[in-house]
């Protein structure tokens, strides 16, 4: 625990220091709010209906940079190596660097949530439901984007393999997300409940892969 | 490192050829048209045995890349053998939506409906594609099975999540036939001969083309191996003729 600690201590304070998640995946994430109002016309009062899709659009996409990020920042320097001479364990690791994009993750829904909020004109019925809902989609959203990322680390083509192989896969995510999101404003908070538990059912499994199988991604190479 | 000898090989495409001759057959000739999908149903002689095929590829992909992962059964032969199994899977996913496409547009009136069971194949196909994007990187050759080897069985597992998140979301699928819990097939018995030809004609063509993409992979591996070692050679002619003394290596990593 204390080591994850550390791990998520070192991605954040890297991201504290150097602001690229600052000062390009947010304004990115955001850009990708305001083209979605270009494409799908404001006057026409589909933006609120459609929002919780768009909404969870945006993050995946900018997530997706957070994501891959994290793990850019590690194949300067050598870095890849000095973990696995650190002595940390495998699980830790893993978590650690979950924990890290978790957290990045969370930040930039709040400004993207806010961001819907304002641009798409939306009224944020039942904020325990859509709470919930975030922290369970956020923590699967890291589990995964984190197990694939190491899955890519350090290869040549790792930027345009990481989305393909991350995608589909955070596909019940993004359906658990929305869904969850859309019965939460629609005033409807009990139909979100079974796709809150789509979202920890994924996000255990992950956590767990992740856990297990971390170690043995890291070894080689 | 083959499967089995080369006469074993012709003997089962033979199978393979003649079973979809049979499946042609009856699968045109024989069986009567659908009272309400006239013609269209033979097309469920192809779809059916595609999407049976697709599953038993990428089962085949993840026991391989389990054992390839387990220590005492870890070998190239395994690697290739799962990658082999997922590029025909990725076709025969591919396959099963493009018949189920043909056959939604005059049955259904459309091309492509967003049911549970289409959306969900559509996903495995992507996912599976992810898989063999990842096999074609540059990189060791241990690095990349290892990594694939857990890739896959990383797909395996999410095919379920996507799977039951799917139905969740949507359900118009016609209900399995052959395999519903009544255990009491609905179909006539010229069609289920049919749909039970294809399902075998199928699977052979699948085991055909399984050994002939493990042999040539095999091939592959040889080729590099001995350019590899040809270039060598070639540079240490190179070094001697210019008068420069090399020490005797072993193979270059």
């Amino acid at each position: 625990m204390r080591q994850s600690l550390l791990v998520a201590g070192k991605d954040l304070r890297i991201e504290a220091r150097s602001r690229v998640a600052l000062n390009q995946v947010v304004p990115f994430g955001a850009i990708v709010l305001v083209l979605f109002a270009f494409a799908l016309d404001p006057d026409r009062g589909l933006l609120p209906r459609v929002a919780p899709g768009l909404f969870w659009v945006a993050v995946l996409l900018a997530g997706l940079l957070a994501t891959s990020r994290s793990f850019t920042v590690e194949n300067d320097n050598g870095v890849r190596d000095a973990l696995r001479l650190s002595g940390l364990d495998g699980a830790a690791l893993f978590c650690g660097k979950a924990l890290a994009v978790a957290a990045q993750l969370l930040v930039l829904e709040v400004i993207l949530g806010a961001g819907v909020v304002v641009l798409y004109d939306l009224e944020p019925h039942h904020p325990l439901v859509l709470g919930v809902t975030a922290l369970a989609a956020t923590a699967g959203l890291a589990a995964a984007g984190t197990v694939y990322g190491a899955l890519a680390a350090g290869l040549r083509v790792r930027e345009t393999l990481f989305p393909l192989l991350v995608l589909p896969v955070v596909a019940p995510v993004m359906l658990g997300g929305t869904r969850a999101f859309e019965a939460a404003l629609e005033g409807t908070p009990g139909e979100a409940w079974p796709w809150v538990q789509v979202l920890v059912v994924f996000a255990v499994i992950y956590i767990a892969m992740g856990w297990l199988a971390f170690g043995a991604l890291l070894e080689e190479s | 490192m083959t499967f089995f000898a080369r006469w074993g090989t012709t003997v089962l495409g033979a199978l393979a050829a003649a079973s979809l001759a049979l499946l042609v057959v009856l699968g045109l000739f024989v069986s009567p048209p659908d009272d309400l999908q006239r013609d269209a149903v033979r097309l469920f002689y192809l779809h059916v045995p595609a999407a049976w095929t697709a599953y038993l590829a990428f089962g085949v992909t993840t026991l391989a890349s389990a054992l390839y992962l387990w220590r005492r059964t870890r070998s190239r032969a395994w690697d290739i053998v799962a990658g082999a199994s997922a590029e025909l899977g990725v076709i025969f996913t591919g396959l099963t939506l493009v018949l189920g496409s043909l056959w939604g547009r005059p049955v259904w009136g459309v091309w492509w409906a967003w049911d549970a069971r289409i959306v969900s194949t559509a996903v495995l196909f992507f996912l599976y594609l992810g898989y063999l994007a990842l096999r074609q990187v540059a990189a060791p050759p241990e690095v990349r099975a290892r990594r694939s080897a857990i890739a896959a069985l990383f797909a395996f597992v999410d095919v379920p999540i996507v799977h039951f998140s799917v139905e969740w979301w949507r359900t118009l699928h016609q209900k399995a036939t052959v395999f519903n819990p009544a255990l009491n097939p609905t179909i006539e018995g010229s069609m289920a001969s049919a749909l039970l030809v294809g399902v075998l004609a199928f699977t052979l063509t699948y085991l055909y083309l399984l050994e002939r993409r493990y042999r040539l992979a095999v091939l592959e591996d040889g080729l590099e191996e001995r350019s590899l070692q040809a270039a060598i050679a070639e540079r240490r002619a190179e070094a001697h003729a210019a008068g420069v003394d090399v020490l005797p290596v072993g193979r270059e990593q």
